[in-house]
């Protein structure tokens, strides 16, 4: 048995809890799927002109990130994942 | 005057009909002359879940409509006699009342009973303004699952236009085995989630089943759900009622002792 697969049915109070926070800062912030996928788009032509990334594996969501150390005020945050194949700046070298 | 409750939840199939049977029968049973009033137009349940689907000859449109007196469309339960049903119209749609004719038809209830308490339709269209309408405050009815809590919070972001004095919180079907083991949002997660205030917590249990297939509502009966149901009512009334978490086994022993019990 796939030990991730246990693990995660362990925790699934937790991952629902995650999944809520996030879905509803979508809702509210109103920021729609399409409008992420769009954003995706242009940060991916952005970023790759000086990075060599994987736009396949890209992560764009808006989520709560609590700015201050008291977590009473999570600001709905724009948070991106991007993951880079190589860290060679194209035109530097 | 009476104060005017209505029963939501956004989505569908969380225990709202259930709800509103149980905390209509603990109402009148703590001496409350309550009626519930089935706002469901198309897909009557109420009367179902109280029993007294045999005994329906007028319902709400029939009243709205002025086919029939208020008097003759209401039924007296067979248990309370301080308790009334309003049903719905099977075979009429959500377009056949307006938030208007909604708030008349609950005027005309005003003076007769201590509460009124309306059972709303699933989803945020005309069912759900029409129960709206001339609420005074807000039962909103969730599960700890996912998609119910995305469609309180939809609710309870609707529910602020509207001229209500207060919105509570129900946390129902909840597992307390399956919160302590991680699997389940607790009643805290919830409430942190939503923002807004708690009025009672009901646990997953057999004998809403049980009282569903015999359409007697539980509140006030020796088990965890009918307990949970008559804290709810006192809380209403305005009693501090400490909120308590029973612990509902759903181990095998305890199943053998509750098929002995009934035995």
């Amino acid at each position: 048995m796939d030990r991730r697969i246990l693990i995660s049915r362990r925790r699934s109070g937790e991952i629902a809890r995650r999944r809520l926070k996030i879905l509803l800062t979508t809702d509210k912030t109103g920021v729609p799927p399409e409008t992420l996928e769009m954003l995706k788009r242009d940060l991916c032509s952005v970023v790759s002109r000086y990075m060599d990334i994987e736009p396949s594996r890209i992560e764009i969501c808006v989520r709560p990130v609590p700015h201050e150390p008291d977590d009473a005020a999570a600001l709905p945050s724009l948070c991106t994942v991007i993951p880079i194949k190589g860290t060679i700046v194209k035109g530097t070298f | 005057m009476s104060e005017v409750i209505v029963v939501t939840s956004g989505k569908g199939g969380v225990g709202k009909t259930t709800t509103s049977a149980n905390i209509g029968t603990g109402l009148a049973m703590l001496g409350k002359r309550t009626v519930m009033i089935d706002t469901d137009i198309g897909l009557r349940n109420l009367d179902v879940v109280m029993g007294l689907e045999n005994r329906i000859v007028y319902n709400l449109v029939d009243v709205v409509e002025g086919n029939c007196r208020m008097k003759q469309a209401l039924i007296r339960d067979k248990r309370y006699p301080n308790l009334y049903l309003l049903p719905s119209a099977q075979t009429r749609d959500k377009t056949s009342v307006n938030p208007g004719q909604m708030i008349k038809l609950i005027e005309e209830l005003q003076n007769d009973f201590d509460y009124i308490l309306l059972d709303c339709p699933a989803g945020i269209e005309q069912g759900f303004k029409n129960a709206v309408a001339g609420a005074d405050r807000a039962l909103v009815v969730t599960t700890p699952e996912v998609s119910a809590i995305r469609d309180a919070d939809r609710i309870i972001g609707l529910l602020e236009q509207y001229d209500l004095s207060s919105l509570h919180l129900i946390v129902n079907r909840v597992r307390q085995d399956m919160v302590r083991r991680g699997d389940m949002m607790s009643v805290d997660d919830v409430m942190d989630i939503l923002a807004a205030p708690l009025i009672g917590v009901i646990p997953d249990d057999e004998a809403i089943v049980i009282s569903t297939n015999q359409g007697e509502p539980l509140a006030g009966t020796n088990t965890p759900s009918g307990q949970a149901y008559l804290d709810i009512c006192r809380r209403l009334l305005g009693e501090d009622v400490p909120l308590s978490l029973p612990n509902v086994s759903y181990g095998l022993l305890s199943r053998l002792a509750g098929l002995l019990r009934r035995a």
